[in-house]
């Protein structure tokens, strides 16, 4: 199936990822060849088939429901780019 | 004959034996990558004086008869793998600046078992291509020719094996990453069952289909290193919790009694008929051995690019929206607002392959797709699945080419991604199943290695190690090196 810039531009927006006008043009006819190779699967019978998930089709295991100290903060807070306080900071959200 | 030139079981002995210490060790493979490594461009970061620690640490505990698996043996780990207090890029600028702060479970396993972490390869950006182009840090050299791709995703794993800068790599395969370079640059690496090494630390692209695994110079190197990887781990829920098995048990084991089936789909038309040829050439050799082989059908196979490049993008989409700017990871520059910060950090951070595959996996994923595009591929996915299973009731192995060609020019399919996605056309299907599979070096063809790939059925990575062993020690293609470096 090919695809439009605009759709491009809406995917991109629920990706989170800054497409410009310039780059959908482009996008979109690399995008319609991916698409394209893909829409094979349209050939294939598979009204009677289940599913694949698990290669191995086992279910998740679950572990004990045990709390563990996750004293990583003052380890992982470097990491951000900005952060005070204990806290990720952001660009403000709420005015 | 150069400390370089020896198989990391050879190295083994030799520490073992106490010709040599693991720090005289490491210092002579971290001095071969100085030398060497500009030219191919296979470490992204290098951990010189961590790794002499290492050694010298390992060499006490020898002292002590207090030796692991790998004690005192110099190994590289994909820099897809989180490596405590040393940076953990995943090939990627989005994390340029970010030091891990903790461990994977293959990295930290590997070192309880004695294994000195020379450095960290250069790969694909997250994990994200078959030619080692879409990394960061720029593409990596195939030693056998400089002007040519090693393969990708663990296309930096491969060369400095290749390469002799490391004795052995870690590498990551979630459609071919590591078989695939491994063809290309004639060594030697195994993608093992779906869920039999953790997860835990190593950067997720598809979450079904990652699995890590060992590449070096042989079989025997592969089995001593998956022997060190493998376990139960609760930290990763998809980690099966099963026995562990010996792999260096049965690697001499007589291939008498052994079924080979090579299936029609892996010889099309237009296959390169020297890859064909060198690939029955190997089932000859299996023949020899007195192994039997047999036709098999694996139709739905052909649908394995297709169905791969829905799922693996929608998992990807969902995996990388982790990178935000928040947390870790690159920040764009002055964020107007929150939507801004994450729009920007994130087309700014991501190159341009994975945008495209996040971009098609957020498609597949999004409302009214999802049925025609990956509901369909899970589908897909257990047709193909039944194809093996099928297979497997005749077969004890499978045997096929690894990559449709050998190693190709730099460049030549950067710009064609549903080309260059073909380069993984006999390796995805593996994936999607979930099974181990290996390639191993089987011939040359203008000078350039190819490999056949061995798949096996769910948990016989022990069955297609012993039938490599088997193949490597009645030829020598597995010691061919590139003339790269010369032989100091």
């Amino acid at each position: 199936m090919a695809i439009d810039q605009d759709t491009v531009m809406k995917v991109a927006h629920l990706a989170r990822l800054h497409v410009s006008s310039e780059q959908s043009a482009a996008l979109a006819g690399r995008l319609s060849d991916i698409l394209n190779m893909v829409d094979e699967l349209a050939s294939a019978d598979v009204d009677q088939i289940a599913p694949l998930a698990h290669p191995l089709d086992v279910s998740q295991p679950l572990r004990a429901d045990i709390a563990e100290p996750a004293d990583l903060r003052d380890r992982v807070l470097p990491l951000a780019a900005a952060s005070e306080g204990g806290c990720f900071l952001v660009p403000r959200v709420i005015e | 004959m150069s400390l370089h030139q020896h198989t990391l079981t050879e190295l083994k002995t030799l520490l073992d034996g106490g010709d040599i210490s693991s720090r005289e060790l490491t210092d002579y493979f971290l001095a071969r990558i100085e030398r060497f490594d500009g030219e191919l461009n296979s470490f992204v970061t290098v951990t010189a004086e961590q790794a002499r620690s290492e050694a010298d640490a390992a060499d006490v505990l020898r002292g002590k008869g207090e030796a692991g698996l790998l004690n005192g043996l110099p190994i590289a780990h994909k820099d897809i793998f989180c490596t405590n207090g040393v940076r953990t890029s995943c090939g990627s600028r989005m994390l340029d600046n970010f030091i891990s702060p903790y461990d994977a479970t293959v990295v930290k396993k590997m070192r309880a078992a004695g294994a000195v972490m020379l450095g960290k390869t250069n790969m694909d950006e997250f994990a994200m291509g078959s030619s080692n182009e879409t990394s960061f840090y720029g593409p990596v050299k195939n030693p056998w020719d400089l002007s040519r791709v090693p393969g990708g995703s663990s296309g930096g794993s491969a060369a400095a094996v290749a390469a002799r800068l490391a004795p052995a790599a870690t590498g990551t395969d979630t459609g071919g990453s590591i078989r695939q370079p491994a063809a290309l640059t004639g060594i030697t690496g195994l993608k093992p069952t779906y869920g039999t090494v953790s997860r835990w630390g190593m950067i997720a692209f598809a979450s079904s289909l990652d699995q890590a695994g060992p590449m070096a110079q042989s079989a025997a190197d592969c089995a001593l290193l998956l022997q060190s990887m493998v376990g139960h781990d609760d930290k990763d829920s998809t980690s099966l919790n099963r026995p562990v098995d010996n792999y260096l048990a049965d690697l001499d084991k007589p291939l008498a009694g052994l079924t080979v089936g090579l299936p029609e789909e892996f010889f099309p038309a237009s296959l390169d008929a020297r890859i064909a040829e060198l690939t029955r050439e190997t089932a000859r050799e299996l023949e020899r051995q007195g192994a039997k082989v047999v036709s098999v059908s694996l139709p739905s196979v052909k649908l394995s690019v297709p169905a791969y490049y829905v799922i693996a993008p929608a998992e990807a989409s969902s995996n990388l929206s982790r990178f935000d700017g928040v947390r870790y990871g690159y920040r764009c520059q002055d964020p107007v607002d929150l939507m801004d910060l994450y729009k920007r950090s994130r087309s700014e951070g991501f190159g341009d392959e994975v945008q495209r595959r996040i971009l098609v996996g957020t498609y597949a994923l999004s409302h009214g797709y999802y049925d025609a595009y990956y509901l369909r591929a899970q589908k897909v996915r257990r047709l193909i699945s039944d194809d093996f299973a099928r297979a497997f009731e005749k077969a004890d192995v499978i045997l096929g080419p690894t990559s449709p060609e050998v190693a190709f020019p730099l460049g030549a399919k950067k710009d064609d991604p549903v080309t260059m996605y073909m380069a993984d056309v006999f390796t995805i299907a593996v994936n999607l199943a979930g099974l181990p599979a290996l390639s191993m070096p089987a011939g040359m063809i203008d000078g350039l290695p190819a490999g056949v790939q061995l798949v096996g059925n769910y948990f016989r990575e022990g069955q297609i190690l012993n039938v490599a062993h088997r193949y490597q020690q009645a030829t020598d293609w597995h010691r061919q090196a590139p003339a790269f470096g010369g032989e100091q």
